[in-house]
């Protein structure tokens, strides 16, 4: 029960926090999650991001799974929730009012704010989640091929984590 | 599945062109369709989807809709997926957007992490998503990279992400502390710019 508080208050706050898409609080979920709470490994953390990039559907599935992994279903369910919820019940009530802000001076200045904070977010995830999943040489030249695979051409995503998964059961005995 | 048989009411949009104004019904199918087809995220195919095949909404339309939720904190797609849903059908339409949207990926996602929580002791599997993890923080990290390269000729917009990077990447601060520091300091520093 007290797992499912401490969920609800980390992904609630964070729900907010996340400004620029749900990615951008990977950095924060690892430190509650890894650092503070001590639920799981940072390779185990990767591992979870890793398995929800796998399905279908929004990145910030691993919200899910993070949950899933501390408490079940209901820790699924309270992490998911608490998530989406609160950013979600805002988005309803303030998106009606785009039209009357969007040409505002306040709201270019505030996005042209948020852009380089997002990228450096977005860089400090990336890099927490290499440094989580090369837990020896080989899973970090495989990271670092992917990288360069993905900047160099334009296949699909999961093109590189097929392979990228192919790699790891030929190559990791 | 009747998805063209409700022949939707067609209205002419304030930014010219015509949209189609979906049912409940087909938001949820819609949006169901969007949460199983995007891997790597959804916002590649959100497009595709509700502009090009759906013609629910302009491309100007899709272009504003987008913005507000990139503007917004939280998922962009569950952001876009509750105020379409909202401007459609009120609390109904958000509702079954986000279902759709969510409820065949959550499931999905939870029959993937069961497989691995009972097979994780085989080292075939275990060396399958010790791969796939590696595979994951690459495009992560390729991503952020795409993100960052419009930032190149700006120093501002450089020093910021440098900035946010370190403290939250390199030096593991807190975030909410930290956030209140760098984003009012960004801010204030696209304001000044801005003006120039």
């Amino acid at each position: 029960m007290t797992h499912l508080v401490a969920l609800v208050l980390i992904f609630a706050e964070l729900s907010f926090l996340a400004i620029g898409g749900a990615s951008t609080t990977l950095p924060a979920m690892e430190r509650a999650i890894v650092d503070q709470e001590h639920w799981m490994s940072a390779a185990e953390f990767v591992r979870l991001f890793a398995l929800a990039q796998a399905a279908p559907g929004p990145n910030m599935l691993a919200v899910t799974l993070f949950g899933w992994h501390v408490a079940g279903a209901a820790g699924a369910a309270a992490a998911t929730l608490a998530f989406l919820l609160p950013a979600c019940g805002l988005a309803y009530g303030v998106g009606h009012l785009w039209v009357r802000f969007r040409d505002r001076r306040w709201r270019r200045v505030v996005q042209a704010g948020l852009v380089p904070v997002t990228a450096g977010l977005m860089l400090a995830a990336g890099y927490l989640l290499v440094r989580g999943a090369a837990t020896d040489w080989r899973a970090a030249v495989l990271a670092a091929m992917v990288l360069a695979g993905t900047l160099a051409t334009k296949r699909h995503p999961l093109w590189f984590l097929g392979a990228a998964a192919i790699a790891g059961l030929a190559g990791f005995h | 599945m009747s998805a063209h048989d409700d022949n939707p009411a067609e209205f002419d949009t304030p930014l010219g062109g015509t949209a189609k104004v979906p049912t409940v019904a087909e938001l949820f199918r819609g949006f169901l369709m969007l949460g199983l087809m995007g891997f790597g995220g959804v916002l590649p195919m959100i497009r595709r989807v509700m502009v090009e095949e759906r013609r629910w909404q302009t491309p100007a339309e899709f272009n504003e809709l987008l913005a507000l939720c990139q503007f917004l904190p939280g998922a962009n797609v569950a952001n876009l997926a509750v105020i379409f849903g909202s401007r459609v059908c009120g609390v109904q339409g958000s509702a079954a957007a986000l279902i759709g949207l969510l409820g065949a990926p959550v499931a999905i996602v939870l029959v993937i992490v069961s497989l691995y929580d009972r097979f994780d002791e085989y080292a075939p599997v275990r060396h399958l998503v010790t791969g796939l993890s590696a595979g994951a923080a690459g495009l992560i990290l390729a991503t952020a990279l795409k993100i960052a390269k419009p930032l190149r000729n700006s120093p501002r917009a450089l020093a910021v992400a440098a900035a946010s990077f370190a403290a939250l990447g390199l030096l593991r601060l807190p975030f909410l502390p930290s956030l209140c520091v760098i984003l009012p300091a960004s801010i204030a520093l696209a304001g000044w710019s801005i003006r120039e």
